[in-house]
This record gives C-alpha cells, sequence and structure tokens, in this order.
C-alpha cells in the first residue's frame, strides 16, 4: 500500500459508513463460507445409515477413509499427491524458460502483446480445455493419426485414460500461471544487479545462477504454491483426461457424493484433502511473499 | 537485439510454448468448422453447420442464458460487495483488519469442489432447493476475494487527497464514495467485474452440485462429453472461448487505461 507523506490514509468524515462498509462481505463469507466448512467439519464425525443419523462424534469415516476397500481411499490420496507434485515440477521446467526468454530476450514493447497471447488459452473453459486435450490424444485424437500415418503403429493409439493425460492437461493449464507469476517477478529483478556481476566477470551462466534464479525464486514459490493447491483440489481435469481406472482423490469425493450420497464420508475425505492443501501452505509458508508477485 | 545463438534459443522456446500452448485450442477451433462427422483430420472443408446445430440445441440456448444470467449478478455482487469492504479496509486502521482481511482471503485457498459441497450441504439442511440461486451465491463466494483484492490493491493514499477536497467542499460520505472514489476506482471495479464474470461464466463444480433442472454452460457441455469427441463440443467450446477472450480484452484495456492515466 503507498501513502504520501504526511497525508494519512484516513478521511475525516464518513466513520459509520466506513465502519460497515467492509460488513457485508465479511457476512457473506460467514454465512456462505466458513459455516459450511464448520457444518462439513461436523457432519465428518457422524455416521449415517439409511437417512438416519445414528452416531455423533465418531471418527468411523476417517477409519473407512484409511481402511475401505485395502486402502482404495488412502491410494486415492497418494495418486493425489504424486500427480500434483509431478505437475508441479513439471510446470516449473515448462515456464520457467518462457517468462525469462519474455523478460529479458524479447523487446520491451512486445513483451506485455506477447505475454498476454501466450497465456490466451488459460482463460477458456476448464471443461472445454480437458476436452479439447482429448482432440490430440484419445484413439482418433492426431497422434494416433500420426502415429499410423507414419507406420509407427498398427492400429489406433488411445492415450486418454491414462495418468500421463492428466499430468499433460494440467500442466498445460499451469505452465500458463507459472508463466504469469515468474514473468511478474522476473521483470522486478533490477538489471543493474545483473550487469553489476557481469562487469565483475561472472559469465552469463554464473549471472543466472547466483543472481537472476535466486532472485526469482520468490515468483516461483507462489506459482508453485497456487499450481498445488488448484491442482490437487481439481476434479474435472483428471475425470475428463485421466478417465477412473486410477481415481485422484477429489474423483473419490465426488463419488461418494454422486452414487451412495454419503456425506459424512465425502465430508472427511474433504478435510482430509484441507489438511494437505494446509500442510503444503506451512511447508511453503516462508518463501510465499505474494507482494513480490 | 544482438544476434547471437541466444536469440535463435529464444526464439525456440518461444516457438515450442506457443505450439503447446496452442495446439488444443488451434484443433479445437480449426475442427469446430468441420464439414463432417469427426473434429479430427482430415479436414473435410469449411461449414458452418455445428454451429447452426449447436444454436438450434434448446438445453444449450437455455445454458447459454443461465450462465450469462449467473455470470453477469455474481459478478456484480462480488463486485460491489468486494469493492465496499477493500473501501471500509483501506480508509479506517482497527485492530479488526487484519481479521477482516484473512476472512475475505480465505476461501481462495480451499477447493471449488469443498466449497461447493459444504454448500450443497448447507441448502439441503436449510431446506433450500438446488438452483441458479444457490449456484450464483456460490460464484459470490469464489470471487469476492479476488474483487476484494483487486479493488484493496488499487485504493491507496493518492484518491484521499481528493476525498477530502470533497468533503471540505461539503459533500457527504455518500456522495464522496460515489461521486468522487467510485469514478477514480472504475478501471480496478471493471477488471474485478471481468475477471469475476470470466471465473463465474466458466465454473462447473460449483455448478454442477447446486444446478438441477435450470443448468450451467460447463454442465451442458459436460453431460454432452459422454458420447465422446463431435464437431458440436467443438462449436461450443470456440464460442465459449470466444466470449471469455472477449471479456479478457475488455479487462485488459480497462487495466491499460488506467497504467496510462498513472
Amino acid at each position: 500500500m503507498r501513502t504520501i507523506a504526511g497525508l494519512p490514509m484516513t478521511t475525516r468524515a464518513a466513520p459509520r459508513l466506513l465502519a460497515w462498509a467492509p460488513a457485508p462481505a465479511v457476512i457473506w463469507t460467514a454465512l456462505f463460507f466458513i459455516l459450511p466448512l464448520l457444518a462439513m467439519a461436523l457432519v465428518s464425525l457422524t455416521r449415517r445409515e439409511r437417512g438416519q443419523t445414528v452416531d455423533l462424534w465418531t471418527f468411523a469415516n476417517y477409519g473407512t477413509f484409511l481402511t475401505q476397500g485395502g486402502g482404495v481411499f488412502l491410494e486415492a490420496l497418494r495418486n493425489s499427491i504424486e500427480v500434483t507434485l509431478i505437475v508441479t515440477v513439471l510446470s516449473v521446467l515448462v515456464a520457467y524458460p518462457i517468462a525469462y526468454v519474455l523478460a529479458y530476450r524479447v523487446p520491451a514493447r512486445w513483451q506485455r502483446v506477447l505475454l498476454v497471447l501466450l497465456v490466451l488459452p488459460f482463460w477458456t473453459s476448464y471443461v472445454i480445455r480437458s476436452y479439447s486435450w482429448l482432440l490430440v490424444l484419445s484413439e482418433k485424437g492426431i497422434i494416433s493419426l500420426a502415429l499410423q500415418g507414419l507406420g509407427l503403429a498398427d492400429g489406433p493409439v488411445g492415450l486418454g485414460n491414462t495418468r500421463g493425460a492428466t499430468v499433460l492437461g494440467f500442466v498445460h493449464f499451469f505452465a500458463m500461471l507459472l508463466t504469469l507469476t515468474i514473468y511478474a517477478n522476473l521483470v522486478q529483478i533490477r538489471e543493474s544487479y545483473r550487469r553489476a556481476a557481469a562487469d565483475l566477470g561472472a559469465s552469463p551462466l554464473q549471472v543466472f545462477l547466483r543472481i537472476t534464479m535466486p532472485l526469482s525464486l520468490p515468483g516461483v514459490a507462489v506459482g508453485a504454491f497456487l499450481t498445488f493447491v488448484l491442482a490437487i483440489g481439481d476434479y474435472v481435469t483428471p475425470q475428463i483426461l485421466g478417465g477412473s481406472r486410477e481415481l485422484l482423490l477429489p474423483q473419490a469425493i465426488m463419488l461418494q457424493v454422486g452414487r451412495t450420497a454419503d456425506f459424512p464420508l465425502a465430508s472427511a475425505m474433504s478435510m482430509v484433502l484441507m489438511a494437505v492443501v494446509t500442510l503444503a501452505y506451512l511447508l511453503f509458508a516462508r518463501h510465499l511473499r505474494m507482494d513480490r508477485v | 537485439m544482438r544476434f547471437r545463438g541466444g536469440t535463435v534459443a529464444s526464439a525456440l522456446v518461444l516457438i515450442a510454448a506457443a505450439i503447446f500452448i496452442f495446439l488444443p485450442v488451434v484443433l479445437l477451433v480449426q475442427f469446430s468448422f468441420q464439414d463432417g462427422l469427426v473434429p479430427v483430420p482430415p479436414f473435410k472443408g469449411f461449414s458452418l453447420r455445428w454451429y447452426e446445430k449447436a444454436l438450434e440445441n434448446r438445453r444449450l440456448t437455455e445454458a447459454l442464458w443461465n450462465s450469462a444470467l449467473v455470470a453477469l449478478l455474481s459478478s456484480l455482487l462480488a463486485t460491489i460487495l468486494g469493492f465496499l469492504a477493500a473501501y471500509g479496509l483501506a480508509r479506517r486502521r482497527t485492530r479488526w483488519n487484519r481479521l477482516a482481511e484473512l476472512t475475505l482471503m480465505a476461501p481462495i485457498t480451499v477447493s471449488y469442489l469443498i466449497i461447493g459441497m459444504g454448500l450443497l450441504m448447507t441448502f439441503t439442511m436449510a431446506g433450500i432447493q438446488k438452483s441458479l440461486l444457490a449456484v450464483g451465491i456460490g460464484h459470490v463466494v469464489i470471487n469476492l476475494p479476488l474483487a476484494f483484492a483487486i479493488c484493496y490493491a488499487q485504493l491507496g493514499a493518492h484518491q484521499v487527497a481528493y476525498e477530502r477536497a470533497a468533503e471540505d467542499l461539503g459533500a457527504g460520505p455518500w456522495q464522496t464514495l460515489l461521486l468522487v472514489t467510485v469514478p477514480i476506482m472504475a478501471p480496478s471495479l471493471g477488471a474485478a467485474f471481468a475477471l469475476s464474470a470470466t471465473l463465474s461464466w466458466d465454473e462447473f463444480v460449483i455448478a454442477f452440485l447446486l444446478s438441477r433442472f435450470d443448468v450451467t454452460l460447463p454442465v451442458v457441455i459436460w453431460s454432452m462429453l459422454r458420447s465422446g469427441l463431435s464437431p458440436e463440443l467443438n462449436a461450443v467450446g470456440t464460442l465459449v472461448f470466444a466470449v471469455s477472450v472477449a471479456a479478457l480484452l475488455a479487462a485488459e484495456l480497462l487495466i491499460f487505461r488506467r497504467q496510462r492515466g498513472g
């Protein structure tokens, strides 16, 4: 927040208006966000059978989560964490060179236009974006057609319904997000630092490793954290591209809601998902400085 | 620009990035004009028949209007609530500010799936039916943090001088707010509205969980996905993309104008 010396931020009049202005938004968030989460936490501690609440204050749902069907839910959690970590690392590796070239190799007047163009598909419908990857990956898709055309495959090659397809769909989306956060960080690094290092005899590689990269880590950290949080909670991409051969946690949660309407179990699983995200936040917190991005 | 090895490498990075990022989108758009039954090569000629078919599909067109309605109204409300909160918190420092900021930003850290499920359970307990209204309420929840953050970041000390001048000239608090602060903040308000509308327009999981008879566009598209690849889906996807890009360009122009205007 910028402040002009000598001018306090507060205006003199309208204390009543100012005091009440935040109220509607806070009440809305309390009513439609905090209350539902509390309800969910509570419901996760109940057991229902045939529409009747038969047990209150029980950890049975969490027990089910751990043991059900030889640990299918636990495996969904493990799959989710694995896929999300792979996606986060790959997205950073894809996005960093793009952001770097945009920030340092493209003339300043073209940077903004190119950035907007490159992340344009970021704004397409989430469902449609996953669908459009099916045009590439499915049995009738262009990769399959290309492989057959080149004589490298005898029949159609279906790459959909695999973990790889899920990862690809995710990396496509999050590489664009990370390009934005890393670029925003790179352009803030003063050029004098890099020039000073070069003047003192550092090679381009040394300038990158010792100046640019360390200073750009805040942008990477913020983007990677956002990627982790959004990817681990997403249902659409794994459902369309990964299919149900290998379940991720959000898919497992949706199955409880849709097929059996088992809200207590679904709530318990959501609590686990939120716990994982909170844990990730606590691990990341030291490196997250949103104001730098 | 210096012409060295670095330039070639840079160009290669950008070209590779563009291919990766645009490959699925280009396929989506190109084969929405396919004059054939499957949206994959070979391209059999240019035709608008799939757009025609999509626009004749009553479920699709109804969902299109539902989506537009939910997006516009929920974004309007999110922008108003977010701006009011930002205004109050930026101009009046109390010890509750930090708590209010945390509360308002909290929904950003929680998956849409969990927000939607929480609302579904709460509405069921309260006897509120699944409806577009329920979807809209959910969309305000997810967009409020963004609208708040955008406005909060732009409400600096530079408007205070104008607000004080208005007060010195006898304007009441509401007059100052509506006739001075809101016009100065118009670009941020526009950007917050456009971003919220884009996100609401595309949002799937909350709409899927909270709607029943009247559904939004992503929900209809989801149900069409079951029948596999179809040029009609490409056509719908292209239309949705076009609307999002138009909203984005509007927001971009507003931000550009703000930067130029200082």
